[in-house]
């Protein structure tokens, strides 16, 4: 064996574009506990268990129902209102709790990241996965529901839409895991980020199709929609509503452009990830 | 033999201060000489890691140029002060921070041992935990299960393994935890400290465990540790570090010889930098001495001599309930004592303050002084381990004779008032 021999190298400066997939892979049963443990532990040493996944977005339906169906009454394009914000309810959890999480991934993470080196996109991809047991879970509750009002005539018809479902799912997990991303590495130095996201993300929610459909912001706010249409959680719920209802404003144009959009900010999220994750204990 | 670790030209620096407002200004700088190809405006600066003087730069090299080489299945202690850069040098080798410059290069799978139980979960059992923490240390779901049943035996707590964690007893955490690092499969094992947990016979029983896998197994460990007799017990070969260099790099014996000289301290006269605020302050002190009761300076003390730290300090403005104090912390970091002046009103003025012991007798040891000024309670000046002092196993003539060794013994030598009763 000659000396100059060698497997592995630290440098200060890696590449930008290494993105050391193959060790993400070889660490994917560290993948498949973490889930497991987000899983676990959210339910363990309570009464109800996994119920809870249900309760959160059964109430924020009823009440969505009550305040902007009844009270304010903002239209629902026809359809049975706890099935539209159901619908919206949903999908927008989804995107929201993977943003939210991943962008505390550095500083949730500080302990063990500062402690032992793995691969720290597992983490956030961790994150994606164990929202989409949760997020499967909440989508049984929707079809339950849909399946109820099937079945008592309400009058609402699925698209052939419904098989871009996978593909919208995953644009949704992607586009949070990106922008959270970006948030996270950013945070690491500048916390004023984590203060932003928490109210930012919820005011967000107000500028995506959850309470209303587009169809109304286009009608009654002509000059400012665009600030929802341009929103890329605005297509996906709409795509989502579509598929699933039959109502809604799905257009080839604007899934195509959540798709960029999407990229974009996975890229940048990754490569930015991967900057930040070489020299973040030294800041966090 | 083969070379598993090489270490060339390997720095770190950190920015000391906190981070706030003018920190994107400088981050900006930083970015635009980055884009020239420039060197970082703020690195040229850097000094080295000198914790009892105030630099004059916020940004201090924790390591600097680093070079060693380490041979398969050899097993190196690491020593030094803390601060001497050696979890600096430990975090960059398990790639948890990258170097500011220079190139660390290896053969075979690396697994560290910073801590042991990262990752472990409260509300999970201790079977799911050694799961959940042998995938973070990089073991394979497959391998786990292989040696599930070793590392319970190892561990010792096979009646609670399906209990959470949150319930078991600091000891039985430690030793689930320990047993699951003892089970890693990896040519090179980084170590840190992880012996200094647990009781006595399951740090032993570690202590053995690291053995068979150093000279058993042929694996390359590199071993830090502030316990010198694990060290030498374990490693045949030491590198010390002092101020993030390297000054001795060779056989364990030597350099546990010269890491007892460095800590021992030589100057009885410890000239303390002005604070950069200096106008702005109200007092600051300038002056630190150790001495005996006629003023004489001393550079070791004698177990049982009377001694004196004196403090020279200059008050700027009059200032209110000033107190100055001092605290006395052994080698071991534990504060043996904290002494504060009597409050009062202080005009401006060059001020001398004499803190005298007369009536404790400290065991042989080396001692760290840190020095504090304050005024309604709030700090001044605070001036962490800015002198030593060691008082030496030489005996003062006046001790009291009952006392028969002075190292090994606790902190504390003064005898007890001791009566033996016949019945």
């Amino acid at each position: 064996m000659h000396n100059d021999e060698h497997d592995w190298v630290i440098e200060s400066k890696g590449s930008l574009f290494d993105l050391k997939l193959n060790e993400v892979w070889a660490y994917r049963d560290l993948l498949v506990l973490l889930v497991r443990r987000d899983f676990v532990s959210f339910y363990k040493q309570t009464i109800l268990g996994p119920l809870w996944f249900f309760i959160q977005p059964l109430f924020t339906t009823v009440i969505f129902t009550f305040i902007f169906g009844n009270l304010a009454g903002i239209s629902t394009d026809g359809l049975p209102k706890p099935l539209f914000y159901m619908a919206g309810i949903t999908a927008w959890n989804y995107f929201a709790d993977c943003l939210n999480k991943t962008s505390t991934v550095f500083r949730d993470n500080a302990g063990i990241f500062g402690k032992v080196y793995f691969p720290r996109l597992i983490v956030p991809l961790s994150i994606v996965a164990s929202n989409l047991i949760r997020f499967g879970v909440q989508m049984i509750l929707f079809l339950i529901l849909l399946g109820f009002y099937y079945f008592s005539g309400a009058k609402f018809h699925p698209t052939s839409i419904i098989i871009l479902f996978p593909f919208i799912v995953i644009l949704m997990a992607l586009l949070g895991l990106g922008a959270g991303m970006i948030i996270s590495a950013m945070t690491t130095k500048y916390r004023d980020l984590t203060f932003l996201v928490g109210f930012g993300v919820q005011l967000l929610m107000y500028a995506t199709t959850v309470i209303y459909p587009l169809s109304t912001a286009l009608d009654k706010y002509p000059k400012y929609a665009w600030i929802i249409e341009y929103n890329p959680m605005t297509p996906i719920i709409e795509t989502f509503r579509y598929g699933f209802l039959g109502e809604g404003s799905f257009s080839w144009g604007s899934l195509g452009y959540v798709t960029f959009v999407t990229l974009v900010l996975l890229t940048f999220g990754i490569l930015i990830f991967n900057k930040v994750e070489r020299n973040f204990v030294d800041t966090v | 033999m083969s070379v598993a670790i090489k270490v060339e030209n390997l720095s770190k620096a950190y920015h000391l201060g906190q981070i706030g407002t003018g920190t994107i200004s400088n981050d900006l700088a930083r970015w635009y000489a980055n884009i020239r190809g420039t060197e970082d405006p703020f690195l040229k600066v850097g000094e080295t890691n000198v914790r009892d003087s105030i630099g004059t730069s916020n940004i201090v090299w924790s390591l600097k140029d680093i070079n060693f080489e380490i041979q398969q299945g050899e097993a190196v202690g690491i020593i030094g002060r803390n601060g001497a850069g050696k979890s600096t040098l430990l975090k960059i080798l398990s790639k948890i921070t990258a170097p500011t410059t220079g190139k660390i290069s290896g053969r075979g799978r690396i697994a560290s041992l910073l801590e042991v139980g990262t990752g472990f979960h409260p509300e999970l059992s201790g079977r799911e935990n050694i799961f959940l923490n042998g995938a973070i240390l990089g073991m394979r779901k497959k391998e786990i299960q292989h040696k599930l049943q070793e590392i319970i035996d190892f561990s010792g707590i096979e009646r609670y393994i399906d209990t959470p964690v949150k319930r078991y007893s600091s000891g039985m955490y430690v030793r689930l935890a320990f047993a699951v690092a003892a089970y890693l499969e990896s040519e090179i094992l980084i170590v840190d400290e992880v012996l200094a947990v647990g009781d006595a016979e399951f740090q032993k029983k570690c202590l053995g465990k690291m053995n068979e896998v150093s000279k058993g197994e042929g694996r390359t460990v590199l071993f830090v540790s502030h316990n010198m007799s694990a060290i030498q017990k374990l490693c045949k070969k030491a590198i010390l570090l002092e101020n993030g260099h390297i000054t001795f790099n060779g056989q364990t014996d030597k350099a546990i010889e010269k890491y007892i000289k460095i800590t021992k301290a030589s100057k009885s006269i410890y000239e303390i930098p002005i604070p950069l605020t200096i106008d702005e302050i109200h007092a600051y002190a300038h002056q630190l001495r150790i001495e005996d009761l006629n003023g004489e300076l001393l550079k070791e003390i004698p177990v049982g001599l009377p001694w004196q730290i004196v403090v020279e300090f200059i008050v700027n403005k009059p200032t209110s309930h000033f107190i100055i104090a001092i605290g006395i912390n052994n080698s071991l970091e534990t504060n043996v004592r904290t002494s504060w002046s009597e409050e009062q009103y202080m005009q401006a003025g060059r001020y001398t303050a004499i803190f005298q012991q007369n009536d404790l007798i400290l065991a042989t040891d080396t001692y760290y002084v840190t020095v504090g000024l304050s005024s309604y309670e709030r700090s001044i000046q605070y001036l962490e381990n800015i002198a030593t002092f060691t008082v030496s196993d030489a005996l003062y003539s006046g001790l009291d004779k009952t006392i028969i060794r002075t190292t090994g013994t606790g902190i504390i030598l003064n005898p007890m008032r001791i009566k033996i009763l016949r019945n």
